[in-house]
């Protein structure tokens, strides 16, 4: 079912030299938010083979370098339904590792501070942080290629990011570009020949395009071992993984909702039943 | 006013409300159970026993639950002694079953017979008792054959942790569950068949 | 069975001579007569008592488990809500209760202001409850360091440095206040000790000053009239009904459950209340070199947070934070001054005049307004507008003995008025 991926750390502390490297050389380590619009997903966090789906993807790619240091193994795999010995066996890259232990990264903060200049941030309340898990769904669909950047890579929702894109294998390459979008008609839709019926299309770039809800990013045929819907699914799985584990709680805490607000619906009506029974007596005359 | 009915809504809603301020007191008492974090804690350990020397122990190390765990190598002398003084015993027979596996209910209390493990702590009031493995006589003991001393309270345990009459700890010190992952290993805090 | 009685009796003698229980109980509960013409408004006293409890208890059950140091807190926090059985209830508990006793009291003072309850003679009632809201904005500012995450810090920081306003001496009193040059674990440790310890305290003390002083004068109603003028032969108010069980059961408790089934919907299901009650930025851990790109109070404070920012220009030669630190105080102080503010003959919204109605709807409205304008960044029209609706909040008051004793007042009836 969960497949380790190979040498993944050496990989891992690979792309954090380039990281550190890229933030010395353009001094722009520092990035903000772009107010790109986000795509909006439902997390469900009682689908436990998504779940399950989205921490082997942590596991595997963000893991070396993101802790989830407030969380333990064992919480986890509780709670997404994976025997403890198969959470140790594939998902856990040191052997020394109990299934009690927080999930910490084997990359000290000291070491990782000397590779980034400052630590990769814990991530367990990313999701939390960013009110949900839009963010981060869009997030990582919007790499694209922009040579100016150290990496050759720059993000839409994270302008100038210092992150190197560690799923370009499986996502592909995407540019920005240019794209045939129907005109936008006087009455604000989609402008069409009264003739063919057909959209009458113009070249829209840029913020336009997203201004019209298009995506400006377009991949490139043949990279890629995932097709865009596979690809999408996997951060699916992921945002809705990390949207579980900025509050592991949530489960427990929405079925216990249901039952105290059943119970005191239930005592309400003693309550109004009894109160009218006191009530009576403010009417009487003495 | 329609006394029957409104005594009954009393009794009624008294019982329900006493239902909801148990399950009001439920997150209040079980916060106190032990957290996450203390059952990691508690986890097994592992100790390695091939330096360890006849007639000596390691410990007390914080092992099972992070208690203070003895583990005891006895000398051929002392295990020679150990059941000389069975009527001066409160359990010999270690009949208690709660106080230890049943691995180790026999004349030594352990899977080995030289090798002891040991919870190291009093079950009198939970001191943890000193360990005196000299056989002579003790100021406290004027027929000391090896065993433990709690400072706190006076109660004596010979060298296989059980408890001696007249002293005010009521049973033998407990064995936790333990098991050899090898010839030098040890495995503190979970018995060999669950692992 | 008698006997059973009888022995009761003997043993509550026994005690009453040593200890006044049954006369404390007759005078407070039992025989406290209270107008039978209480509408929904007289609910949140009592509601804001049973959140009080709630604060209690969950926040004394949450210090077993937080650590006040920089170092940890952040993470005992994360502690509480993931490896301490039912911890992430206890603190929801806490973190809804702080904004639901904020709510409650919010409403409590505007029945006050509605009703006149702040009228002689119970201005001392007024100025309890004044000194119980201060202490709660107190207590809310330090407990909201406690989590250490970055929007706890620079809340606490923005607010603490509000004292560098405060001439020639403001910086070393800001210093002062945070035991170091910048906010830290030291700043932490003593906001900790205030907030379980000393405010919790006063704050008790008050509300049993505000409740005696209450019980001695009697409660006012919605028509404000005085029901101990009516006595029937036995000496007892003929519109008064015995507080216990009457309201205590016929009106608080059915209220306490569905303040409870409100309660509750939020705290199970939208704990952080869209990020006003516990904000984003606060699940990162305190960076003194980071500011959150928006430095929003919780929503209860943000109505002044807003007046401290509408003070944009320097006057009389002073800074304009200075004014900012003015006005804030101003806004909270002037409430101290309302019972001798109100000049109207009448109590009640009920019998008061237009002007009085209009008044009080445009100071509401306004502390609306002033509240949203907190959450968001300010722009120039927004700056404007906080500044018109500081001017509406402070004429509310300050034209007060001007209005209500020019307007004209409905007549007010003998007897209470029953629907």
């Amino acid at each position: 079912m969960i497949r380790r991926l190979p040498n993944l750390r050496k990989k891992v502390i690979g792309l954090a030299v380039l990281t550190w490297a890229s933030c010395l050389f353009s001094l722009s380590c520092v990035a903000a938010d772009a107010g790109y619009p986000l795509d909006h997903i439902e997390p469900d966090i009682h689908d436990q083979a998504s779940l399950q789906r989205g921490a082997k993807t942590y596991m595997n790619y963000c893991m070396g370098c993101h802790s989830l240091e407030y969380q333990r193994y064992k919480r986890t795999a509780e709670d997404l339904g994976i025997p403890e010995n198969l959470m140790l066996k594939h998902l856990v890259f040191d052997p020394d590792t109990r299934i009690g232990d927080l999930m910490t990264n084997t990359m000290s903060a000291e070491s990782s501070r000397n590779w980034f200049g400052a630590s990769p941030p814990d991530l367990t309340l990313h999701s939390n942080l960013k009110g949900g898990p839009d963010w981060l769904y869009t997030y990582l669909r919007t790499f694209y290629r922009d040579d100016s950047r150290p990496f050759g890579m720059n993000n839409l929702v994270y302008e100038n990011v210092g992150m190197p894109h560690v799923l370009l294998d499986l996502q592909g390459m995407q540019i920005k570009t240019c794209k045939q979008v129907p005109q936008v008609a006087p009455n604000g839709g989609d402008m069409r020949d009264p003739l063919t019926n057909e959209f009458i299309r113009e070249e829209v770039c840029g913020e336009e395009l997203v201004r019209r809800g298009y995506s400006p990013l377009e991949k490139v045929e043949g990279t890629g071992s995932l097709t865009t819907a596979e690809y999408d699914q996997v951060i699916y799985d992921l945002a809705n993984f990390m949207f579980y584990i900025g509050e592991p709680a949530r489960i427990d805490r929405t079925r216990i909702g249901w039952y105290v607000l059943l119970f005191l619906a239930f005592f309400y009506v003693f309550t109004w039943l009894l109160g009218r029974e006191y009530h009576k007596e403010f009417h009487r005359e003495s | 006013m329609n006394v029957g009915r409104r005594n009954f809504l009393i009794g009624a809603t008294s019982v329900v409300g006493s239902a909801g301020v148990v399950g009001v007191a439920v997150p209040f008492l079980g916060s106190w159970n032990p957290s996450a974090k203390a059952l990691a804690a508690g986890a097994p350990i592992k100790i390695d026993i091939s330096k360890l020397v006849p007639g000596e122990i390691v410990g007390p190390i914080p092992a099972w639950r992070d208690k203070p765990v003895f583990v005891v190598k006895r000398s051929e002398e002392q295990l020679a002694k150990l059941n000389s003084q069975n009527d001066r015993l409160a359990d010999p027979d270690s009949d208690e079953i709660a106080q230890q596996p049943q691995y180790a209910k026999n004349e030594t209390r352990s899977i080995r017979p030289e090798v002891l493990v040991l919870v190291g702590i009093c079950t009198h009031l939970s001191c943890s008792p000193k360990f005196r493995p000299a056989i002579a006589p003790q100021e406290f003991d004027a027929e000391w054959v090896g065993g433990f001393y709690c400072p706190c309270h006076g109660s004596k345990f010979d060298l296989a942790g059980r408890v001696y009459s007249g002293v005010p700890a009521p049973t033998n010190l407990p064995v936790p569950p333990h098991y050899y992952e090898s010839e030098s290993v040890i495995v503190i805090g979970e018995d060999g068949g669950t692992a | 069975m008698a006997t059973i009685e009888q022995q009761f009796k003997n043993v509550m003698q026994w005690v009453d001579d040593r200890l006044p229980v049954t006369e404390t109980y007759e005078k407070h509960m039992s025989k406290y007569y209270a107008p039978k013409n209480f509408d929904f408004w007289y609910i949140f006293g009592v509601l804001a008592f049973v959140v009080l409890v709630n604060q209690l208890l969950t926040g004394i059950w949450l210090t077993m488990s937080y650590v006040p140091t920089g170092e940890e807190a952040f993470r005992s926090i994360e502690y509480i809500m993931r490896d301490v059985e039912y911890g992430w209830l206890l603190r929801y508990m806490h973190s809804t209760g702080a904004s639901a006793f904020f709510v409650v009291v919010y409403l409590h003072m505007f029945r006050g202001l509605m009703y006149g309850s702040y009228q002689k003679p119970r201005e001392l009632i007024w100025v309890f409850g004044m000194f119980i809201y201060l202490a709660l904005m107190a207590e809310g500012f330090f407990g909201y360091l406690l989590p250490w995450g970055n929007m706890s810090y620079w809340g606490a920081q923005v607010i603490v440095s509000l004292a560098g306003a405060i001439p020639v001496y403001g910086e070393e009193i800001a210093v002062w206040v945070r035991g170091d040059f910048n906010m830290s674990g030291v700043t932490l440790n003593r906001f900790f000790a205030l907030h379980v310890v000393a405010v919790p305290i006063v704050l008790l003390v008050l509300v049993v000053l505000h409740i005696l002083a209450l019980h001695e004068v009697g409660s006012n109603n919605p028509d404000g009239v005085d029901i101990k003028k009516n006595l029937d032969k036995d000496g007892k108010p003929v519109d008064g009904i015995p507080f216990h069980p009457y309201y205590t059961i016929g009106h608080d408790l059915p209220g306490i459950v569905l303040f409870l089934i409100v309660f509750c919907a939020v705290m199970f299901f939208y704990p952080d209340g869209g990020g006003y009650l516990i904000e984003h930025p606060n699940y990162t851990p305190a960076d003194p070199l980071k500011t959150p790109e928006l430095i929003a109070p919780v929503w209860y404070y943000t109505p002044f947070y807003s007046m401290l920012r509408a003070a944009t220009f320097p006057l009389f030669g002073m800074t304009a934070k200075f004014w900012g630190l003015v006005v804030m105080a101003g806004a909270i102080a002037i409430l101290f001054a309302v019972p001798w503010l109100d000049k109207s003959p009448v109590r009640s919204m009920r019998y008061k005049g237009i002007a009085s109605k209009l008044a009080l709807a445009s100071f509401v409205i306004s502390f609306f307004i002033l509240g949203y304008l907190g959450t968001v960044h300010p722009t120039p029209v927004k700056t404007l507008l906080a500044q018109i609706c500081t001017m509406i909040y402070f004429a509310y008051f300050l034209l007060m003995p001007w209005y209500t004793s020019v307007e004209k007042t409905k007549p007010v009836p003998d007897r209470v008025t029953m629907k």
